[in-house]
């Protein structure tokens, strides 16, 4: 086993984020940089302002949409290995969302491979994740206490549709983030067999016809833009929005809805609460305990670090299994901003 | 379990009475029994639990799971239950253990059992039954459903009224097969409990209209007392003390139930009585809240019955008679009676409306509500019928105050600003008072919703807090102290019952409004 000291220094830790001092680039920074490469979509790993960006075609379409076309001076899509200064980079599947990968750098004959955010679930929408022997993996922690066990997320709509079939009066709101989870819910629900029209927020549109360009079908998709009468026709529909919405007086155009929301967060009934859901679906797109704790021992790497989350319960977790871990405590990376 | 599972986590989040309603009918029609029963008595509190403390599941899962994850789990779930029933480790294989199982299994187990079948079974369910299971041997369920509002659930899958549920409930014990083969169709169970609980009699609201028709010399008045309604069943050595909707109460109150030694039905007001003086709703509360008061609360908080009416009297089915008749042999029994916990609730005499306005208008005691007004012809039939009996309460208490904070509401109200909590002035100060969520139209809650959002200065969770601009008058029945509330006081149903858009906020009232009423009633 190479030494750790060797693939600790491909990475280091600046204000501004992650950093490669060899290659001279960061790793979804929080703050504009000259280079910088990209992990995934989301609004708090995908910054705008960036001089030249490298991330994966469809990560880099998805900050076109998300920030418009001049969201960096230049641009260029991973494929292959690419070389930086003195380091190698591969861009592998994180199985997060559309477009995310998980950043691999290497240098004499030593890598460090920095996940982004990533899930174990099989999900259509993009590739599985692709386990990468390294000697230092650095990791999310969203979900990284043991009282996270994600349930099966065939279940979990199978619940969302019986109560569609219990309550068939009431539209059934969904709060779903707009990159990845909302068409995560759509197309989980067409394959339990619903194949009604799904009625979707403004503010899911454009992602979601991006989904279809990239050869994904989400069957029957209506805006769900529509005036209070119409909104009153639609008794037992279901309906997607983006969290924000359910604050706004969108929301007031349908009568007595069943309010739900999906998110990994749903597992804790207090935050379910707090929110005023009336049917919490646990559906997330990152490793929950189990799915973590496998990836860090199935890959077992020389030293892995943590860039955000709970990494109290992780550092004890690495303690117990006396491996090396190291928590970054980065800021700025939360649940995708509403 | 799951079906069970799923039942009481919906409920949990489902704010809703008819959506609750609508559930509960589902899981009737769907889950057999004797499933369905179990659940039903462990919804309406029908079962002995408490078998496994929180101290026992602690320890099992402590021989699982790192003392210091299981910590900071902890911390951030906040229930000690749920936090046990999601970081249990999964070790299969998985199986839907029925609740009849665990039910009866706990029944039989003897105490040294009981911690292996709870890892056992804990073991082969997943998260959200694991939840339901802890809850349910801790005893620790709180899903908010009435055995009435169960009873209702029930009556939906069949033909049969709620009210005959609520006549034979007594009678059934779990898990009710009986009782579900009558409500599909089957024959009308023979009642064979002791001392069951006989459907109430309900009065309507009066209003100033109503009034003028009715005569005055075909009534009865009484006060309208300030407690909880209750109904006594004494037969065959067997005493209950029962809620209007049939909730057995008798442990509560060891002290009215050792005194019925009587043969009959009775149906009163149960008040905390110290001699005389009936004590505020806040003394019977802390009665209430307890299942098994022990002596200095007995001592302290003596409960007792004020009567209004007899259902049935040594062996006699008295509920056809006029009121009138009822009446006169109800004042015969209760001279029998313990006066110490049975008295007679005192039948007003008056003229006319105007006269009973007056008495309404001042009642001698701050525990009366209002006046109760009964035709003396009236039979004592279940239900709410309109028009033999009504309540004319007193008019309500207000206050003028400031909307100081804003969450939106559930249901029909979903996305709008509906639920407020207000404040009022102590110096220059506002202090949260209480919260209220009606007395307004829906036209009202759109302006008010427009308010929220117009001004928002800041937002804690879904919690807005308001520029402190608008103010409402607030009406209320009663007032306690509260060492709960930082204001020190707390309302008794607070509504809206104007909204003051003239009014502006250094012009709403003072908290001394409030605790000069308190003071004047010694309270």
């Amino acid at each position: 086993m190479p030494m750790p000291a060797d693939a600790t220094r491909l990475l280091t830790l600046r204000p501004e984020g992650l950093y490669c001092p060899e290659g001279d680039f960061f790793i979804d920074p929080m703050r504009p940089v000259p280079r910088a490469l990209i992990t995934h979509g989301h609004s708090d790993h995908a910054r705008s302002g960036h001089g030249a960006v490298l991330a994966s075609a469809q990560t880099l379409d998805i900050m076109a949409i998300r920030y418009g076309e001049g969201f960096a001076s230049a641009t260029q899509a991973a494929e292959g290995p690419v070389t930086l200064g003195g380091v190698e980079v591969r861009f592998h599947p994180a199985g997060h969302v559309l477009g995310s990968c998980q950043i691999e750098v290497r240098a004499a004959g030593v890598n460090a491979v920095v996940s982004g955010d990533y899930s174990r679930v099989p999900n259509p929408a993009c590739a599985a994740f692709e386990p990468v022997p390294c000697d230092l993996f650095v990791t999310e922690a969203t979900f990284a206490l043991p009282v996270f066990h994600h349930p099966p997320p065939g279940d979990e709509i199978a619940r969302l549709l019986a109560s569609v079939a219990a309550f068939p009066e009431r539209a059934h709101l969904i709060g779903a983030y707009a990159l990845g989870k909302a068409q995560r819910v759509i197309m989980l629900l067409r394959q339990a067999g619903y194949d009604a029209p799904i009625y979707i927020h403004g503010a899911l549109q454009r992602l979601c016809d991006y989904h279809l360009e990239q050869g994904i079908p989400l069957g029957d998709l209506r805006p769900a833009t529509m005036d209070k009468a119409e909104a009153k026709t639609l008794r037992g529909a279901v309906v997607i929005a983006p969290p924000s919405a359910f604050a706004s007086p969108w929301v007031q155009r349908f009568t007595d809805p069943v309010i739900a929301f999906a998110s990994g967060w749903m597992q804790i009934r207090a935050r379910a609460r707090q929110r005023g859901v009336e049917l919490p679906l646990v559906i997330s797109d990152h490793v929950d305990w189990p799915d973590l704790t496998r990836t860090l021992r199935e890959l077992n790497p020389a030293e892995f670090w943590i860039t955000h989350g709970r990494d109290d319960a992780l550092m004890r977790w690495a303690e117990l299994e006396q491996r090396r871990a190291r928590p970054l405590h980065l800021v700025g990376y939360e649940d995708e901003a509403e | 379990m799951k079906a069970f599972a799923d039942l009481l986590e919906r409920l949990a989040f489902t704010p809703g009475r008819n959506a609750k309603l609508a559930l509960l009918e589902r899981f009737f029609r769907e889950v057999p029994d004797p499933d369905r029963g179990y659940a039903l008595a462990v919804l309406t509190g029908g079962l002995e639990t408490g078998q496994a403390k929180p101290a026992l599941l602690r320890a099992l899962v402590g021989e699982r799971v790192d003392a210091e994850l299981f910590a900071m789990s902890y911390d951030f779930v906040g229930d000690l239950a749920e936090t046990i029933a999601l970081i249990w480790p999964a070790r299969g294989p998985l199986r839907d253990v029925p609740l009849t199982e665990v039910v009866e299994g706990l029944a039989r187990a003897g105490k040294a059992e009981v911690p292996g079948l709870m890892a056992r079974w804990l073991d082969a369910l997943g998260p959200s039954e694991r939840l339901a299971l802890i809850k349910l041997v801790t005893g620790g369920l709180r899903v908010g459903i009435s055995a009435r509002l169960a009873q209702t659930g029930l009556a939906r899958i069949g033909t049969i009224p709620v009210e005959d549920i609520g006549e034979l409930w007594a009678g059934f014990t779990p898990p009710y097969t009986p009782l579900f083969r009558w409500l599909e169709g089957g024959p009308r169970p023979e009642v064979t409990a002791r001392a069951p609980f006989r459907p109430v009699m309900l009065s309507t609201p009066l209003t100033e209209d109503d009034l003028a028709a009715l005569d005055p010399a075909e009534f009865a008045a009484e006060w309208k007392w300030d407690g909880i309604r209750v109904q006594a069943v004494a037969e065959g050595g067997t005493a209950r003390l029962y809620t209007r909707t049939g909730e057995d109460i008798s442990a509560s109150f060891p002290d009215i139930v050792s005194r019925m030694d009587f043969d009959g039905a009775l149906d009163g007001e149960l008040l905390v009585r110290r001699g005389d003086d009936v004590a505020p709703f806040a003394d019977l509360q802390k009665r209430l809240g307890r299942k098994a008061p022990g002596k200095a609360m007995l001592a302290s908080h003596p409960a007792a019955l004020r009567l209004y009416d007899l259902l049935l009297w040594q062996g006699d089915d008295l509920r056809a008679l006029s009121w009138s008749d009822r009446r006169a042999r109800l004042e015969r029994a209760v001279a029998g009676l313990d006066p110490g916990h049975f008295d007679l609730s005192p039948r007003l005499r008056f003229a006319d409306w105007e006269e009973l306005a007056a008495l309404r208008a001042d009642p001698p005691a701050a525990v009366i509500e209002g006046v109760m007004l009964k035709r003396l012809d009236s039979a004592y039939v279940a239900g709410r019928p309109r028009g033999p009996w009504f309540k004319w309460k007193r008019a309500p208490m207000v206050v003028d105050a400031v909307i100081l904070y804003a969450q939106r509401g559930h249901g029909k109200r979903s996305g709008f600003y509906s639920d407020f909590t207000f404040g009022l002035w102590d110096g220059e100060r506002l202090v949260p008072v209480g919260k209220a969520y009606s007395g307004f139209t829906d036209e009202e809650l759109n302006k008010l919703d427009r308010f929220v959002r117009a001004n928002t200065i800041d937002r804690f969770g879904p919690v807005r807090s308001l520029k402190p601009a608008l103010v409402v008058e607030v009406a209320f029945e009663g007032l306690n102290r509260s060492t709960r509330h930082k204001s020190g006081v707390a309302m008794r149903f607070p509504r809206i019952s104007r909204i003051r858009w003239d009014k502006p906020a250094a012009e709403a009232d003072h908290l001394t409004a409030l605790t000069d009423i308190l003071d004047e009633a010694g309270a």
